[in-house]
């Protein structure tokens, strides 16, 4: 039985999203025997403005790149839950940052977990930065499509040298954090 | 051979080196500067050069002049940028100077949408310059197609003496997808023809069987005058009706004659259908989901896509119209291909498009909303 599974990141211009989009295609295609796409769609400002990254996972040929029906949304603004949080179907996986979206949605058959993501970043590493690893830890654990160690490995293959280290113990972090969520 | 993960825009680069491209001149735009940043950094190491010029004017004159020298040459650039490089495009096409041309486009008129997909230049890859010309385009649906069709641009480009264009778009272009790159000697390569005949008996512009004259590098030996009037087989400028008869009708000879290496195009599930979708570049991929779907449903859509945009491929399109009941043109621009098709088609079936042009990709929802009225 073949699959396809679609993750929309998204966010504002500057959070890292189209990075950890590249990082999910690259385990997918590069380091597990998938196919992927990545997209991504943003306004003209380097920092800030909306933000989306989509990843296309298939074991078959991906003929539509761009996602048309989310089986995980990351929200990393209250703009952008708002916007896609209806864009997503039943059973759909959704994920938002407790620390940037104060208004979550009521969205009926949904698996929503929030998730302290920018506390952690600043708290365990004084870094907000390493926000979008720890995101890509908990997309990574709560969607079971890629093993973490093929996303790890696309980390280091794409991360700036000499901060491997700090992005990887970020993804675990989020990795541990999605398990928490999910009471493994 | 081996496999990587890529941006169209980085594909395309690496296509170009492949293909044998050594002179890169451009300036930024989005959403086409990735093919620059990566090729500033491929040239050198290749022994090629790279120049970010003042301007795309001053882009385009400056590939013109070093495919002259013999060199293999690119540009790259979107909407704004392709309106500038117009009038030198034109005179590549009158000097009949081997040259490729990447527009990524973006959503126009002049800045437009600048990070935003569309496919509003279809018309102008083929009628941006004046006068009557001939050109070459092609476009590319994903990555590796990127990469490829890049290689046959140039192979095009050498083989019959004229710009090529490659008319991609800003999801093709920012997309990053797995790429098997060919060992180099598995890729055919085509090299322009050169004179075979002493300097004092060349003539540039020399009438041959096939309508292509070989083509002399500068610093070579050779001297040659090269306009952008019209000009005799000397390449000097003539104000005689039958030579300037004589010029043109070479070069609609020499694309007609090639016709066979020039178009390209894919068939899918056409052997057997009802309904015809034509499309191209991204929203190919779009109509390729779309046949899939219908297909699951019980209805007979077939995918006709376009990879060489220009020439039309009118006869394909119109042996493929035989036999069905409508054809869907579903493109990112207000209808632009859809003139095409129609003119082709003749009225004898219905032509409908599903046109979309807000910045966003087509979706399939957008065309299978048409179909199921059908």
């Amino acid at each position: 039985m073949s699959f396809r599974y679609e993750i929309r990141l998204s966010g504002a211009g500057g959070q890292g999203l189209i990075l950890i989009g590249k990082i999910l295609a690259e385990a997918a295609a590069i380091f597990e025997d998938l196919n992927a796409t990545q997209s991504q769609s943003y306004g003209p400002e380097a920092r800030g403005g909306a933000s989306r990254s989509e990843v296309i996972i298939s074991d078959e040929d991906i003929d539509y790149p761009k996602a048309d029906n989310v089986d995980l949304l990351l929200a990393m603004t209250q703009e952008a839950l708002d916007k896609y949080g209806d864009e997503t179907k039943e059973k759909s996986i959704i994920i938002y940052d407790q620390d940037l979206i104060t208004a979550p949605k009521e969205l009926k058959g949904r698996k929503l977990y929030s998730a302290e993501i920018t506390k952690l970043a600043t708290e365990q590493f004084n870094k907000t930065i390493v926000g979008n690893m720890i995101a890509l830890g908990l997309v990574t654990s709560l969607s079971h499509i890629l093993h973490p160690d093929s996303v790890k490995k696309a980390i280091q293959a794409r991360v700036p040298r000499g901060t491997e280290q700090l992005n990887l113990q970020a993804f675990d972090l989020g990795y541990k954090r999605g398990e928490e969520l999910q009471g493994l | 051979m081996y496999k990587l993960m890529m941006q169209g825009n980085q594909a395309c680069a690496h296509g170009a080196i492949v293909a044998g491209c050594r002179f890169f001149a451009g300036y930024p735009i989005t959403p086409s500067s990735e093919i620059a940043e990566e090729l500033s950094l491929l040239l050198p190491l290749v022994g090629g050069r790279f120049i970010q010029m003042e301007d795309e004017i001053a882009s385009m004159a400056a590939i013109i002049g070093a495919s002259l020298t013999g060199c293999k040459v690119m540009t790259a650039t979107s909407g704004p940028g392709f309106s500038l490089k117009q009038e030198n495009i034109g005179y590549a096409c009158e000097a009949e100077i081997p040259c490729v041309i990447i527009n990524i486009q973006r959503g126009g008129p002049s800045t437009g949408s600048p990070t935003m997909t569309s496919q509003e230049d279809f018309m102008q890859s083929r009628w941006g310059t004046h006068g009557d010309h001939n050109i070459i385009v092609l476009s590319p649906s994903s990555v590796q197609e990127t990469f490829e069709l890049t290689i046959t641009a140039f192979n095009l480009s050498e083989k019959f003496r004229t710009p090529v264009i490659l008319l991609s778009d800003e999801i093709v272009g920012h997309m990053t997808e797995k790429v098997i790159l060919p060992d180099p000697d598995e890729v055919k390569i085509y090299d322009r023809k050169k004179p075979e005949v002493s300097p004092q008996d060349y003539l540039a512009y020399q009438f041959t069987e096939d309508g292509i004259p070989p083509m002399a590098d500068f610093g070579s030996g050779y001297r040659y005058h090269v306009t952008g009037l019209i000009h005799d087989q000397t390449g000097f400028p003539t104000n005689d009706s039958n030579e300037i008869k004589k010029i043109k009708d070479r070069w609609m000879k020499k694309m007609i004659k090639g016709e066979k290496d020039i178009i390209l195009t894919e068939s899918i599930h056409t052997d057997d259908m009802d309904y015809l979708i034509i499309a191209y570049g991204s929203s190919a991929r779009c109509a390729k989901r779309v046949v899939k779907i219908a297909r699951e449903q019980g209805k007979k859509f077939g995918l006709l896509k376009l990879t060489t945009l220009w020439p039309f491929p009118d006869q394909i399109i119109s042996r493929l119209t035989d036999k069905v009941k409508q054809v869907i043109v579903p493109e990112m621009n207000q209808g632009q291909a859809i003139r095409e098709v129609k003119r082709v088609v003749g009225g004898k079936i219905p032509v409908v498009g599903v046109n979309r042009y807000d910045g966003e990709a087509m979706k399939p929802e957008d065309i299978l909303t048409v179909i199921n009225k059908l």
